[in-house]
């Protein structure tokens, strides 16, 4: 007896960790094999890919725009709203919407995923920069500096936490939303979790687990990537 | 090697999904690329009251349980510094997991149905509350905690007379982001049998008809949109001397 099959809770995990592992049979397509290591690692991998994709392209678009408004200091309301807003757009919505009027593909996934993922970075970024202490860029600029010097020294360094914060929120929904990305035809993880019939419970419970599990990776790894950006004075601050 | 996923193998998402057929967007689909059909809308807007109020309640349950407890641990972490850590770690991996993910992993441990819904949700407005509140607790000038001392109050007296009410601000701007995300979240409530407006978009037999989907998400929106208004009256009526915006 395997000690998961204690618990009634655990033994549905069991079966799901088995899933991931080794080809189970359906009842649906009758003989042929689902699951299995590799058909998990096939969809993990667009999954990734994607969601990647789209991190770096919401982070090319937003961060820019966030540090030269919040370096500027205006455009407070739309930065903001902007954040507010995308906050309440359903991720579910937005995906079908997608592959009902523009049309289903990786592209067009990849800018909705983008789409998805620019709001908190956007806001988290205007937020930094404005947070900075005044004292330092009035030092900064009392020594000479220029604006963009500023900016990239004094400003964009001390909102190294908070722009970060924003990318790890925003890679968490991108990733979560490529995850129901099978409805605009992209093949991920998805796949297991939205036809029950095919995969089974197992099955979507294993899609679950291995998401979870991406989204664990992508997380630890920002989170070191954070630390590596923040200058080591400001490391002290307890964040 | 990895099975074909036309559009339509999508709408047989188990039995209870599949209601509705084809012939009652007979109407609309002459014209495909209209984006929004409102004579469909105006027909069929009944249908959306129940799921509209089932993910209502299932949001402000959640926000409410899941500020109730985020409240009383954070509390308990300021008062015992060594609960921080953990705490601060448990939140953190209860966050990096994607919403999804959460509500379809417990479904072995509290089954299908509304339950599950809540306790995901409420998880994920726990983690999103107790950040604001601990921020806000930890923003609470000395000088103001000095003075009430000086003044002779009790630790607990100082606690709930000049912490909370300076932590305020933060805590209802963390209020506002947990309702609103847990709005557009509980959509996704329809994958472990809680109903919700998700129901009206994964259940159409024809899923590339965009009104129903524009109508189950603009509502979600609007909902998300009115509470968090409705929390901006009330932060700013608690705070009249400062504003506060959360950046998570």
């Amino acid at each position: 007896m395997s000690p998961l099959s204690f618990h009634p809770a655990l033994a549905g995990f069991g079966g799901a960790i088995e899933f991931i592992f080794s080809p189970q049979s359906t009842n649906v397509t009758g003989g042929k094999k689902v699951g299995g290591i590799h058909q998990v690692l096939e969809l993990s991998l667009a999954q990734i890919e994607v969601s990647v994709f789209a991190l770096v392209l919401a982070m090319l678009i937003a961060i820019p725009i966030g540090l030269y408004f919040g370096h500027k200091g205006t455009g407070e309301l739309i930065a903001i709203g902007i954040g507010n807003a995308g906050r309440a757009v359903p991720e579910l919505a937005l995906i079908a919407l997608m592959a009902a009027v523009i049309g289903v593909g990786v592209f067009n996934l990849t800018i909705a995923l983008a789409v998805l993922g620019i709001p908190p970075i956007l806001t988290n970024t205007f937020v930094g920069i404005r947070q900075v202490d005044r004292a330092s860029t009035e030092a900064a600029r009392g020594v000479g500096m220029t604006e963009f010097e500023v900016l990239r020294k004094v400003e964009l360094p001390m909102a190294v936490p908070s722009i970060m914060s924003g990318v790890r929120t925003s890679s968490i929904n991108i990733i979560a939303t490529a995850t129901i990305a099978p409805l605009a035809g992209v093949l991920t993880l998805g796949n297991f979790v939205l036809n029950e019939n095919v995969y089974g419970v197992n099955g979507v419970l294993a899609g679950a687990i291995v998401v979870a599990v991406i989204a664990l990776i992508f997380e630890f790894g920002l989170a070191g990537l954070q630390r590596r950006l923040t200058s080591k004075g400001l490391r002290l601050r307890p964040e | 090697m990895a099975s074909p996923l036309p559009l339509a193998a999508v709408g047989q998402v188990g039995e209870n999904f599949f209601k509705e057929r084809n012939s009652e967007t007979l109407g609309c689909v002459a014209h495909p690329s209209h984006f929004f059909c409102f004579d469909w809308a105006r027909e069929h807007i009944g249908e959306y009251g129940t799921p509209t109020l089932q993910q209502l309640e299932l949001v402000v349950i959640s926000v409410l349980i899941g500020f109730a407890i985020a409240f009383a641990l954070a509390l308990l972490a300021h008062r015992f510094r060594y609960l921080q850590p953990p705490l601060l770690a448990g939140t953190g991996i209860l966050f990096a997991i994607p919403s999804v993910a959460f509500f379809l992993l417990l479904l072995p441990i509290t089954g299908r149905g509304r339950e599950t819904a809540i306790v995901a949700l409420s998880a994920y407005t726990l983690q999103i509350i107790y950040r604001n509140v601990m921020v806000g607790l930890h923003n609470v000038p000395d000088s103001a905690k000095d003075a009430a001392r000086g003044m002779g109050l009790t630790e607990r007296q100082i606690l709930w007379k000049v912490e909370i009410p300076l932590a305020i601000p933060e805590i209802v701007a963390g209020l506002r982001v947990a309702m609103v995300s847990t709005m557009a979240i509980a959509t996704l409530a329809v994958l472990v049998h809680a109903g919700g407006l998700g129901e009206k978009i994964l259940g159409r037999a024809n899923l590339t008809f965009p009104t129903t989907i524009v109508l189950a998400g603009g509502i979600a929106i609007v909902m998300a949109l009115l509470l968090d208004a409705l929390l901006l009256v009330v932060q700013r009526l608690t705070t009249p001397w400062r504003r506060v915006e959360a950046t998570v």
